[in-house]
């Protein structure tokens, strides 16, 4: 059974994010770089779904400039095979649906049974992507799944999304999407023979062209970023126990409008 | 000149310290006060490659090189400096000389199992009488047709309570003096082999520190590794490289104590400033930063040297000499940015003092560095260098 996953790298959580000159990107100098966490869960499912059944193929699959080698080499660490690397500056501004257009024409040429992605990306937390695949390919999709089970035949997966309350089962036949939610699994540590063995896995580059698309304009283009307001400093009520409660009540129900 | 860590040297640290800082930094205070050893993180470090880096994987270990396990063992022993001393016996002491000098059967028995984590090993030269002085070898092992006996009285083995087996220095001829130790792979339960108690110690209390007694232990002519008094060079061999893993724990455990001491001088007020407003705490910090970059570098300048085949014995004793007299300073000035809370066990740079302590003792007190680089330099080979 084939699966790809798709990764995508974004700055560290722990990054502290300042505007560009431009005003529309971020400033990326200094900024430490990882795999989105959400797609390090759908990698680590992949993963699994491959060692549960003995057999299969796990490909990463990146879009971006030349430093998504980096993430790409830390999955195959972690255990994928193989990994596919979109690369060309036909795709350097590109939106959702650029991305969703060039992973699902990626994943066409690969033919997978299974497509993972993670929920969302931690960077611009769009959370399009996945959907937008499945949509352009015409196959099922099912989003922040919590758990799964792909049937002996590797026919259909069975997967619980988490909903208000409780835990929502679907049956999706196979080639389909899923993406992943915290809590699928927990992501393993790549191994030092692992970190080893990666530099002999291949990273294959592919070009727009090569996946037969034309460049074409983002439909959605970047306007301003903007960092939030500071936030206004807190209100502490002086006075006696009794009274400041008295006022507390208050200005939550007059100023504040709370209760 | 390229001081560049390769990515995959930047892997193995970035695992290192994730690892090191999910499931080492929890446990090292509650494992330094009870003296217990970290059996189940000293597992996941084997399973992770930690135990056997520079060990080629057809022998259970990484494939790594010197350079990824100097990252990787500072990382761990920021963390946990027991672990960092567990790690470095079993990696530096125990695998490395296996690698090097011994047979196919004896790597197969001795060092895959060891290299990829699933059992421990350790390493006894010292003696009550042979510290400094590691000729003065009593132990003796008496060839007795196709088999040695070895008899006598090991002390100050890390891991030697936990491990499976212990690389063993013993005189084969006495007359020859140092040219008259051999050196033996002696696996636990062997008959006449004990483990006759473990040390309470100041730091790394969480490693084990234990005596072994020889009498009449019997092991096959095939457990000796190496030729028939080989075994002091082979002794030398391993604590050079095991100087470069020391070196590495000094810089770990300073690296604690300063990011310790630098997160407190930005929180801690006195005279209505933060204390790091204040020239003196400044100053000391500064010092603790730059003498930490210099260990850092001498130690990977002597893992580098390790990995290019080339002499690196006396930058190894360098590192180890610079890394742990750097790393007792550091600590001290740690525990004195924190003034009395520094002295108090619920803040970490009091654990991280007593760490570094050991450092300048074990695998060659300073003193004993200063006279390998001596002898090094007096000798002519360090002309033109």
């Amino acid at each position: 059974m084939k699966i790809l996953v798709m990764i995508k790298q974004v700055p560290d959580t722990a990054t502290q994010v300042k505007i560009g000159p431009d005003g529309k990107a971020i400033d990326t100098a200094g900024i430490t770089w990882i795999v989105s966490p959400y797609d390090e869960y759908a990698l680590e499912e992949g993963l699994r779904i491959k060692e549960k059944r003995g057999q299969g193929e796990v490909v990463a699959v990146a879009l971006g400039p030349d430093r998504v080698k980096e993430a790409l080499r830390s999955c195959l660490a972690m255990g994928a095979d193989r990994a596919i690397h979109l690369n060309d500056p036909a795709w350097e501004r590109a939106d959702t649906l650029m991305t969703a257009r060039a992973l699902a024409a990626a994943i066409k040429q690969e033919a997978p049974a299974l497509a993972l992605f993670g929920r969302q990306a931690i960077d611009d937390d769009m959370g399009a992507v996945g959907a937008a695949v499945a949509e352009l390919l015409g196959w099922p999709c099912a989003s922040w799944i919590m758990e799964e089970s792909v049937d002996e035949a590797g026919k259909a997966i069975r997967v619980g999304r988490q909903v208000e309350g409780g835990l929502e089962l679907f049956d999706l036949p196979l080639p389909a999407v899923v993406s992943a939610q915290k809590g699928l699994n927990e992501p393993r540590y790549p191994t030092l023979k692992g970190i080893m063995g990666a530099k002999k896995k291949e990273i294959k580059d592919v070009k727009a062209a090569d996946l037969g698309l034309t460049a074409e304009a983002p439909a959605l283009s970047v306007i301003k970023l903007e960092t939030l307001p500071p936030r206004p400093p807190g209100r502490i009520i002086q006075g006696e126990a009794a009274d400041a409660a008295k006022e507390l009540v208050r200005a939550l129900r007059e100023d504040a409008k709370a209760i | 000149m390229n001081v560049e860590l390769t990515d995959e040297q930047k892997m193995i640290q970035a695992v290192a310290r994730d690892f090191a800082e999910k499931e080492v930094r929890p446990i090292a205070e509650v494992i330094d006060r009870e003296a217990r050893f970290p059996r189940e993180t000293v597992r996941r470090m084997g399973e992770l490659g930690l135990m056997g880096i520079a060990v080629a994987e057809a022998w259970g270990g990484s494939g790594g090189d010197t350079v990824g396990y100097a990252v990787a063992l500072e990382e761990v022993s920021r963390a946990c400096a027991s672990h960092g001393a567990i790690m470095s016996v079993n990696n530096s002491l125990y695998c490395d000389p296996i690698a090097k000098f011994g047979s196919e059967e004896q790597r197969r028995r001795f060092l895959t199992p060891f290299a990829a984590g699933h059992k421990l090993g350790c390493f006894s030269l010292t003696e009550p009488e042979a510290g400094s002085d590691a000729t003065n070898q009593s132990t003796l092992a008496r060839r007795d047709g196709d088999a040695y006996v070895l008899d006598g009285r090991k002390i100050f083995v890390t891991n030697g309570r936990e491990a499976a087996a212990a690389l063993v220095f013993a005189q084969t001829d006495r007359a020859k003096g140092p040219r008259g130790i051999s050196a033996f792979l002696v696996e636990k339960g062997t008959p006449g082999f004990t483990v006759v108690k473990t040390e309470d110690k100041l730091g790394i209390r969480a490693s084990d520190t234990a005596e072994f007694l020889f009498e009449g232990c019997r092991v096959p002519a095939s457990a000796r590794l190496g030729e028939e008094g080989q075994g002091f060079k082979i002794a030398m061999m391993a604590i050079d490289g095991g100087r470069i893993g020391v070196a590495a724990q000094a810089v770990g455990i300073a690296a604690a104590a300063y990011e310790a001491a630098l997160g407190y001088a930005r929180e801690r007020k006195s005279f209505g400033v933060p204390i790091g407003r204040h020239q003196m705490v400044q100053w000391m910090l500064a010092d603790m930063a730059t003498a930490i970059e210099a260990a850092r570098l001498l130690t990977l300048r002597a893992a580098s040297l390790k990995d290019g085949a080339e002499p690196f014995g006396p930058q190894a004793a360098m590192a180890k000499l610079f890394a742990s007299e750097m790393a007792m300073r550091v600590t001290t000035d740690a525990v004195q940015v924190h003034g009395g809370y520094g002295f108090i066990k619920e803040y970490q740079v009091e654990r991280h003092f007593r760490d570094a302590k050991i450092t300048q003792i074990y695998e060659g007190t300073s003193q004993i560095q200063k006279l390998v680089i001596a002898r090094h330099l007096l000798s002519g080979a360090a002309a033109g260098s």
